[in-house]
Order: C-alpha cells, then sequence, then structure tokens
C-alpha cells in the first residue's frame, strides 16, 4: 500500500496580501479556498475532503466548514505546527486512496502582522501543556529554541554565520522577482551578519517575515485531474515524523527530517540527486541548513558548505530553492510556512514560476516542512511531487 | 561584556500533582530528576510514566545539581532584558532547558562546567538555573 500515483494537486493559490488589517482571519481561509478552486478549475460542491490545522479559528474544521458551506464527508486537521499542511496533502492523499473522499481543499490563513504576533514573543499553547512547567519559567520563544540549534551546529560542525547568511542571501535572489515578496531587495552577507543580533547566533536577517495572508490547495482523484485543463502534479510520496526531547536524551544535530526524508524517498522510489527543485521551510536560516542535510542533499555538518557560494539560487547554484522568495522573504502567513511551500514547488512543476528563476523541465520537486521548535518540539513533513 | 541589566520577570512554573514534590524539593534548594526503576533510565521532564517503557515505576533521585551546557543562546533582542537560554546535561545524563544566570553573558561556551542555583519565580517558587562552576 502506498499513496504513490493515487493522488494529484490540481489546485494551488497563495493570497497576495501581506497585511490585512481589515479581513477576518475566517474571510482570508475563503478567500484561499475560492482561489485554489478557481485554479483547479472546481467549485465548492466539488469539494468532499476538508483539512486544517489547529490553527484555524473557533472549533476548526465545524467552524471552517460552516462558515465557507462546506459538505464534506472527509475531514482531518492533523496539527503539526506550520509544517501540518504538508502532512494534510498526503493526508487527502490517503483518504482518496481509501474512498473517503475525491476533491480535498486544504487551506490556511491568518493575521500575525495585524495581530502584532512575532517570533520573539512567547506562545501560549494553552492549559495543561505536559512539558510547560519546565520550559516557561526559562523564556523560551520561537526563535531561541532555533537559536540554540544553530549554536550546537557551529560547535559540532564548525558552521559560520557567514554559511547560514547565504541561505538568507539565495532568498532575496529569488524574492526580487516576486512583486507580492514583503523583502525584494537583493542582500549580501555582510548585510546579513550586520544586521541586529537577536538571539545567537541568529541575527534579524537569519528570520522569516512576519506576513499575514494564507494559501489553499486542491488534492484530488488522478482521473479528475486527468478531465481538468491543468498541468497533472502527482503525489509520488510522503513521510512525517514529530520529534521532541526524547525523554532528556537530547541530540540537536538532527531534526525529523531525517525520518521524514526517508519514508518519502522511500515511497517515491527515488533519492536526494533526482530532485530539481526544493521547498525547504525557512522559519529560520538554521531551519534550511539542518533539513538540507537531513534530506540526504548533502553529508551531515556539510551544509554550511553546501549552501555557500548561491548554491541555492536558481540558474546559480545547484540545488534551487524557494523561488518565490520563501518565507525569509516573501511570505510566511499565519507564521505558518507550510503551505506556500508546497504552492510554489506546483508553480514549479507546471512551469509557471517566475521566468527568471523557473527550473527548466522540471519535473521532480519535493517540499519539506518543520513545524513547533526546531529545539525542542518539532513536527516534520516531507512532500514529492512528479509533473506527469 | 553582556549581563542581566535587571532582574529578568521568572515566569511561575506551572505546579501540578505530578510535579510538586519536584518543586517542594527545590524550595530546599535540591534538584530532583525521575528515575525508572524497572529499565534503570533516568528521564526529564519527569512524568509519572517512564517514557522509555511506560512502566509507574518511577522515583525521584536527588541530582548533585552539577553538568555542563549542550547549547545556549544569549537572547539579546528577545525580551526587555538579555537572558541565557541553555539546555544543560546534568552528569546523571538527562538534559534539561534551564537559563545560565549571574556570569558574563559573552563569555560563555559549550561544553562549559556549571552548578544550579535556585532563582525565584514571581510568586517565589524556587526554578532549577545555572551559573559557571567557579
Ligand atoms: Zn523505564
Amino acid at each position: 500500500m502506498s499513496i504513490k500515483n493515487q493522488a494529484c494537486i490540481v489546485g494551488a493559490y497563495e493570497h497576495p496580501t501581506r497585511k490585512a488589517p481589515d479581513k477576518t482571519v475566517a474571510q482570508l481561509h475563503a478567500e484561499c479556498a475560492r482561489g485554489a478552486l478557481e485554479d483547479a478549475g472546481l467549485s465548492l460542491k466539488d469539494v468532499d475532503g476538508y483539512f486544517c490545522a489547529g490553527d484555524a479559528p473557533g472549533l476548526g474544521v465545524l467552524s471552517m466548514v460552516d462558515y465557507m458551506g462546506l459538505r464534506p464527508r472527509h475531514v482531518d486537521s492533523t496539527e503539526m505546527g506550520g509544517s501540518s499542511y504538508i502532512a494534510h496533502v498526503s493526508h487527502a492523499a490517503q483518504a482518496i486512496m481509501a474512498g473517503k473522499c475525491n476533491v480535498a481543499l486544504i487551506t490556511l490563513a491568518g493575521r500575525p502582522r495585524s495581530e502584532a504576533s512575532s517570533g520573539t514573543q512567547p506562545r501560549n499553547f494553552g492549559p495543561n501543556v505536559p512539558e510547560s512547567p519546565f520550559e516557561t519559567p526559562f523564556g523560551p520563544v520561537t526563535i531561541n529554541l532555533y537559536a540554540v540549534v544553530a549554536q550546537r551546529h557551529m560547535y559540532e560542525f564548525g558552521t559560520t554565520p557567514e554559511q547560514l547568511a547565504w541561505i538568507k542571501v539565495a532568498a532575496s535572489h529569488q524574492a526580487q522577482h516576486n512583486p507580492n515578496a514583503m523583502l525584494r531587495e537583493v542582500v549580501t552577507v555582510e548585510e546579513v551578519v550586520n544586521s541586529p543580533m537577536i538571539a545567537d547566533p541568529l541575527h534579524k536577517l537569519d528570520c522569516c517575515v512576519v506576513s499575514d495572508g494564507g494559501g489553499a490547495l486542491i488534492v484530488a482523484r488522478p482521473e479528475i485531474a486527468r478531465s481538468l485543463k491543468r498541468p497533472i502534479v502527482n503525489v509520488l510520496g510522503a513521510g512525517e515524523a514529530p520529534k521532541g526531547l526524547n525523554g532528556g536524551k537530547l541530540d540537536l544535530s538532527y531534526s525529523g527530517a531525517v525520518w521524514a526524508g526517508q519514508r518519502a524517498f522511500a515511497e517515491a522510489g527515488i533519492k536526494p540527486a533526482d530532485i530539481q527543485y526544493v521547498s525547504i521551510y525557512d522559519s529560520f536560516t538554521i531551519t534550511v541548513l539542518m533539513q538540507i542535510e537531513d534530506l540526504g542533499f548533502c553529508k551531515k555538518g556539510e551544509g554550511g558548505k553546501f549552501v555557500a557560494d548561491g548554491n541555492l539560487i536558481s540558474g546559480v547554484g545547484k540545488l534551487p530553492f524557494n523561488t518565490d522568495g520563501g518565507g525569509l522573504c516573501n511570505n510566511h502567513p499565519a507564521n505558518r510556512g507550510g503551505i506556500t511551500k508546497v504552492i510554489e514547488a506546483v508553480r514549479q512543476l507546471r512551469g509557471e514560476a517566475h521566468p527568471a528563476v523557473q527550473v527548466k523541465n522540471c519535473t521532480l520537486a519535493l517540499a519539506q516542512g518543520t513545524g513547533g521548535r526546531l529545539g525542542a518540539l518539532h513536527g516534520s513533513a516531507t512532500l514529492i511531487m512528479e509533473r506527469i | 561584556m553582556t549581563n542581566q541589566t535587571a532582574e529578568r520577570s521568572i515566569a511561575n512554573p506551572e505546579i501540578w500533582p505530578d510535579n510538586k514534590e519536584f518543586w517542594a524539593a527545590m524550595q530546599t534548594g535540591k534538584l530532583l530528576v525521575k528515575h525508572c526503576r524497572a529499565c534503570g533510565e533516568s528521564h526529564w521532564y519527569p512524568r509519572p510514566l517512564c517514557p522509555f517503557c511506560m512502566s509507574a515505576d518511577t522515583d525521584w533521585r536527588e541530582s548533585a545539581g552539577t553538568g555542563t551546557i549542550y547549547t545556549f543562546s544569549v537572547n539579546r533582542r528577545v525580551g526587555p532584558v538579555p537572558y541565557v537560554i541553555a539546555y544543560v546535561t546534568l552528569d546523571e545524563g538527562v538534559t534539561m532547558l534551564t537559563n545560565i544566570v549571574d556570569c558574563d553573558f559573552d563569555k560563555i561556551r559549550i561544553g562549559d562546567r556549571v552548578r544550579m542555583v535556585p532563582k525565584p519565580s514571581e510568586n517565589g517558587t524556587m526554578v532549577p538555573m545555572f551559573t559557571p562552576a567557579a
């Protein structure tokens, strides 16, 4: 049993807004859903599966289904932070394969920019969080629980701030071509390492943007995909893995992507060298470095050398990544970037990325997410797609 | 030199039935670690059922309160005052989230030896932080 060739991504939509003070979160979900359905050439009544994560307003699937007027016969609200939406594509494929639905809608939306919520603030995960008594007194926020991974990586492998900076530089090279990107100016390594230090060793420019907005995807049965007038993006393989504190036997030298990636490549029956384009979750520069190593694009510890000198810039380097500018420069709606990772991979596979960053004859792409806190509890999700 | 320029307000730990012994011991300056009698492993953070074998046969053991910095980050622009978040590996083998305090933050390095120093949260509950071992 495998989801290989059992479902296709037929619709993808990234909301163009980056600041939406006059819209509600539910409205943004609905606008994204409408955009993805229009992209697919489908309508509301075709949707019989619905997916959102734990951040959706109200009672999650219940509120969103009612708000948008959906009549799903299958719902799923798997919550793995920003990686959720990549896992949702896999879960939608599984549901389609099992006959539980034919057309699955996945939505994400949020307004952290308008609501002044960022990675330097404590997150409230609600009552009864088991690890909370042994975390909250010490001031954990998003950025410092990524910074500790970067610090350890530098210690174990000699990775430098300049190497991490190259990831931002590469993202900025792609973002200059995206009219919707929040940061369109090309930056240099010097500008990144000279930007204010927030939490050692991560500078302001090692961080992603904070943006309002959202996105949506439509996953459908292959027969339906073939009936639509869009290039076909086939789901080849997927993997997911939560990773945590491991009872105090902590090892921050690798992320859950080690497990999720292996599972996805095994299912797809391909290897990292076959991938022509990658969307890699980029909450921070270190997030990208860890996932590139853990997915096997280079050896553990050699990520710093691998990402340097423009190796991630489309048309320049060997592994074009985040050609929309990614979370680092374009968009990180709801402080959750998973869905935009799949959306840009779909653009690449359809040949609809900006001509300046389009990978020639792109037929195999990978989207990778890390949600939660890389240096504590996090979810990892990998999705491999093929244009047929 | 970077140091804590003012007292950082320390959020209160939530005291629950499964951890009240831990916080009571902290009031007397003792750091406890949960140990499993069934599989012999210690674990962090403490819980009644061992995360390695699910046995309920777990008990509290007093830690020597010494350890090594596994990793850390000096938070320069996160809160109103700089502070250091860190993972410290206790000599008993478990790694715990904590803060490094009472030192020059710019001199902290991975691998440094540290010892536990209790610090009061907003309501006076003592929480385990660490400082360089002289
Ligand atoms: Zn045990």
